[in-house]
């Protein structure tokens, strides 16, 4: 079966320095992989890398068998990859419902029936469910801007859902989350998963959460993978343990 | 609740719709001529309201554009061709050429494009007083007609502050359409987080290249309006000057609202008139309302109006909160 994306050799550097080594990793439809490892260790590189936010020096990244390096973040996400951020990312003036329909809008019909077509490009009922999946029904019709950083947290991770993708990559989705939202981010992406089927690959610095969510870990050191398998293999590794300790 | 906020606005509109249509009657054609200018710069400052206000662009040429559409106007009406002809190629050169200034807009941001806008007024201006062959340089250009609809001539100015009402109201009608559709929750995105909307699939070019154009072609559709209601237009109404007076009614109006540039317009054009009695100190008055308005409210009018009828809800509004805090025990 084809690997749902494959990251063949990535390498990026910035001058001199390089912060991507040659990365190659597979993720199968269907699994939850974490990518996790020491500051500096070129997590949120190889990410924006793989999301056509930078443009890698070498190596290749195929969605679902078809070469997508270098595409644009927009054409990526119409071709069903999608993402959230580290920092927050919602748009504070738009109502909370307004930030779920901005998030479809672009994946279905014309530039023109965008333009005459009806107002909520007839996502309102799937904006609601996609709320009240993420509980945070009360808070429908409230700027994004004044939601809590949790809130607004579950209102990003919703937006990458919106569309229905394919493949999502989740930055950091438990920093600064209090320790009730971070269970309720868990189990909700759970849920999708489970339900839909969808595909994660998350960066997270909470080994708690990041082991207890993903099926099968990547461990990036100075640009190199160190490490891969399962959260109870990784735990153990010498080499990570090290990474993270220091010598 | 929401249907009666609904209904109260209708009604304010329809109001404020009747006070329009009546207020010239009792005018000489000087008050008529203030009026029929306000409605021309509200739809220009419309304009930018859109590229600015909602796509978040700032544009320093707004003033170019109603240049562009006065003299194509201009040019067509007095070689004998049809008003309509002026007016349809003022909206495809607008169209194009602000499409072409929106490049530099995904490249550079803020001042920067502040600057680069900022030159392109500048160049049009050239172009105005210099390519005389076009324009007559500051010779101008006289006798622009004024045209008649259904064989009914607009040549008084009450008729033709009708025509700029219309106009005025049309404008209103697309920019309205525009901005509650899809494509108006796009160019807000573009304006608060351009790289979020490029990651969920928002073309931001491709709003970015058209919210210049479209607020472009407002800016020329006020040039089409303003030629034959000053029937005489030489280059030194189009200077920066006026670019940076349609800003100042954007921002003062309090851009991003809607209503804003009407407000903003009130204040730009009739402010000046109805401060005449101070003689020379008008300028002075004038700079000091602005500076005043903006050190305390920079949302602009609209925005203190929203302050005002907020703080007059509050008392409700925590009453409200209260409860919703009592409910999940």
């Amino acid at each position: 079966m084809t690997p749902i994306l494959e990251v063949r050799g990535i390498t990026k550097s910035f001058g001199g320095i390089l912060a991507v080594d040659s990365i190659s990793f597979e993720v199968q439809s269907g699994e939850i992989l974490g990518v996790i490892g020491p500051n500096g260790s070129g997590k949120s590189t190889l990410f924006n890398c793989i999301l056509g936010q930078l443009r890698p020096t070498a190596g290749e990244v195929r969605l679902e068998g078809k070469p997508i390096t270098g595409l644009r973040p927009s054409h990526l996400n119409r071709l069903g990859v999608s993402r959230t951020f580290q920092l927050l990312q919602v748009f504070p003036e738009l109502s909370v419902r307004e930030n779920l329909i901005l998030a479809g809008q672009e994946h279905q019909g014309s530039m023109l029936s965008r333009l005459v077509g009806p107002r909520d490009a007839g996502l309102s009922e799937a904006a609601m469910r996609m709320i009240e999946f993420f509980r945070l029904g009360h808070l429908a019709n409230e700027k994004a801007g004044l939601l809590s950083y949790g809130q607004q947290k579950l209102l990003d991770a919703a937006m990458a859902f919106m569309a229905g993708p394919h493949l999502v990559l989740l930055d950091e989705p438990a920093g600064g989350v209090n320790p009730s939202m971070l269970s309720a981010l868990r189990e909700r992406l759970r849920a999708i998963n489970e339900e839909q089927g969808a595909t994660f690959v998350v960066i997270e610095h909470n080994m708690e959460f990041v082991m207890s969510l993903c099926q099968r870990l990547v461990v990036l050191a100075e640009g190199r993978i160190i490490a891969e398998g399962p959260p109870d293999m990784i735990r153990r590794d010498a080499k990570v343990i090290e990474a993270y300790l220091g010598d | 609740m929401k249907a009666w906020r609904k209904a109260a606005a209708a009604l304010g509109v329809l109001a404020v719709l009747v006070f329009l249509i009546a207020a010239p009657l009792g005018l000489k054609p000087y008050g008529i001529y203030i009026l029929s200018l306000w409605a021309v710069m509200t739809v220009a400052a419309l304009g930018l309201n859109i590229t600015l206000g909602y796509a978040g662009q700032i544009s320093l040429a707004q003033g170019s554009f109603v240049g562009i559409g006065a003299y194509t106007t201009a040019i067509l009406t007095t070689n004998g061709y049809p008003f309509v002809a002026g007016f349809g190629l003022s909206v495809v050169l607008c169209f194009a050429i602000g499409w072409l200034l929106g490049y530099p807009a995904l490249r550079v941001q803020h001042h920067y494009l502040a600057f680069v806008t900022l030159a392109f007024s500048t160049l049009c201006f050239l172009v105005f007083r210099n390519e005389e062959w076009l324009t007559h340089g500051v010779y101008g250009i006289s006798g622009v007609p004024r045209p008649s609809v259904l064989g009914f001539s607009l040549a008084s100015s009450l008729a033709y502050y009708y025509f700029c009402l219309v106009g005025l109201v049309l404008a209103t009608l697309a920019a309205w359409w525009l901005i509650r559709s899809p494509w108006g929750r796009a160019f807000v995105a573009l304006r608060e987080n351009p790289l979020r909307a490029l990651s969920l699939g928002v073309d931001t070019r491709l709003y970015t290249l058209m919210a210049f154009a479209i607020g472009s072609t407002l800016g020329g559709i006020a040039g089409t309006l303003y030629a034959p209601l000053v029937q005489y237009i030489d280059p030194s109404p189009f200077a920066l000057g006026l670019s940076l007076n349609l800003l100042l009614m954007v921002v003062v109006g309090g851009s991003s609202a809607f209503f804003g540039p009407y407000l903003g317009a009130l204040v730009a054009v009739l402010l000046p008139e109805w401060l005449r009695f101070t003689g020379g100190l008008y300028l002075i008055v004038y700079s000091a309302v602005v500076v005043l308005l903006m050190v305390f409210c920079p949302t602009g009018l609209l925005g203190l109006a929203e302050r005002l009828f907020r703080s007059a809800a509050l008392p409700r509004a925590a009453a409200l909160d209260d409860s919703r805090a009592e409910t999940p025990k």
